[in-house]
């Protein structure tokens, strides 16, 4: 049978995974914005693990929100990386230092 | 009907673990941002995969269906759309990675170090039937959502329509010195704007 271990090994795993994405890629905004949706998928697990081994549907319901705020911010992010390559030919972090002072 | 063995969902479980973490060090070492986003589609698949031998089948499938089907969609939208150059993406790469893996590595112990440690006191029995409702997942989750957290429901239909307008207000470009119809001032007009009557002496034919 599963255990809640495993569950939480593959969850910390995937985290780590991300957040190497994030020093990996660290040029890219469209792939730091991938590595958020990951580490967010990590923490999802967490929550169904819980939610399962508790047998408490709450954690479910804190996955519905986390799914619907993250698609909030993918759409808002991805909206500005749109104006952002509109207006600079890139999405290379290093060239947005625009606000440097 | 034969039952199944025990050991199968361990199995399954196994599998698309694998599968999974194969998929996630992809999305974050593939050279096209195309093929990072068509891994993290997988990475969601397995992952909704995996939720359905939790007994989060309703989550399962807002999983597919709404972040595969449209969130994802968005992003590979947007990476095709811009034309990215991926050599330059890619200057650096092995400068930074080292310190990655450190710090995924110590992160990764961290966080493996506090199940660890409170395992003993939290010896959690695998439930058998723990989320099994009579009336499936999707009505328990429902009736849950719009009975004890429907302020947050409503708090969260609030923040989708915030995305959807403030993601409208950022792309929207106004087009200067495009030639477009207006209706509303063609069905206005009236004829003193269009025709001038000018009173003027006839001439005469020399």
């Amino acid at each position: 049978m599963i255990g809640l271990a495993h569950l939480l090994t593959l969850s910390t795993i995937l985290f780590a995974i991300a957040v190497c994405g994030i020093f990996i890629n660290r040029r890219s905004v469209i792939l730091l914005l991938m590595c958020v949706e990951l580490l967010l998928l990590a923490v999802n697990f967490n929550f169904i693990a819980f939610a399962y081994f508790l047998g408490d549907l709450a954690g479910q319901v804190f996955v519905f929100f986390i799914l619907t705020v993250a698609a909030a911010e993918a759409a808002i992010g991805l909206a500005i990386l749109v104006v952002l390559f509109r207006n600079r030919i890139s999405v290379n972090v290093e060239e947005f230092s625009l606000l440097k002072g | 009907m034969q039952q199944l063995p025990e050991i199968f969902p361990l199995i399954l479980f196994y599998g698309w673990s694998g599968i999974l973490i194969a998929a996630a060090v992809g999305v974050i070492t593939a050279r096209n941002p195309v093929h990072s986003v068509l891994l993290l589609v997988l990475c969601f698949v397995i992952s909704a995969a995996i939720w359905l031998l939790l007994r989060a089948e309703f989550l399962a499938v807002a999983l597919v269906l709404v972040y595969v089907g449209a969130v994802m969609v968005l992003l590979l939208f947007v990476v095709m759309m811009l034309d990215i150059n991926v050599e330059r993406m890619r200057e650096g790469l092995t400068r930074y990675a080292p310190l990655g893996v450190v710090v995924g590595l110590l992160l990764a112990a961290q966080l493996s170090s506090v199940w660890w440690l409170r395992q003993s006191g939290l010896e959690i029995a695998a439930p058998e039937d723990s989320l099994v409702f009579e009336q499936g997942n999707t009505q328990a989750l429902g009736t849950l959502l719009y009975t004890e957290h429907l302020y947050a429901f409503e708090i969260a239909g609030y923040i989708l329509l915030l995305a959807i307008v403030g993601a409208i207000t950022l792309t929207l470009r106004r087009r200067r010195g495009l030639r477009v119809q207006k209706v509303s001032e063609q069905v206005a007009v009236r004829p003193a704007n269009r025709v001038r009557l000018v009173r003027m002496p006839a001439e005469k034919d020399e």
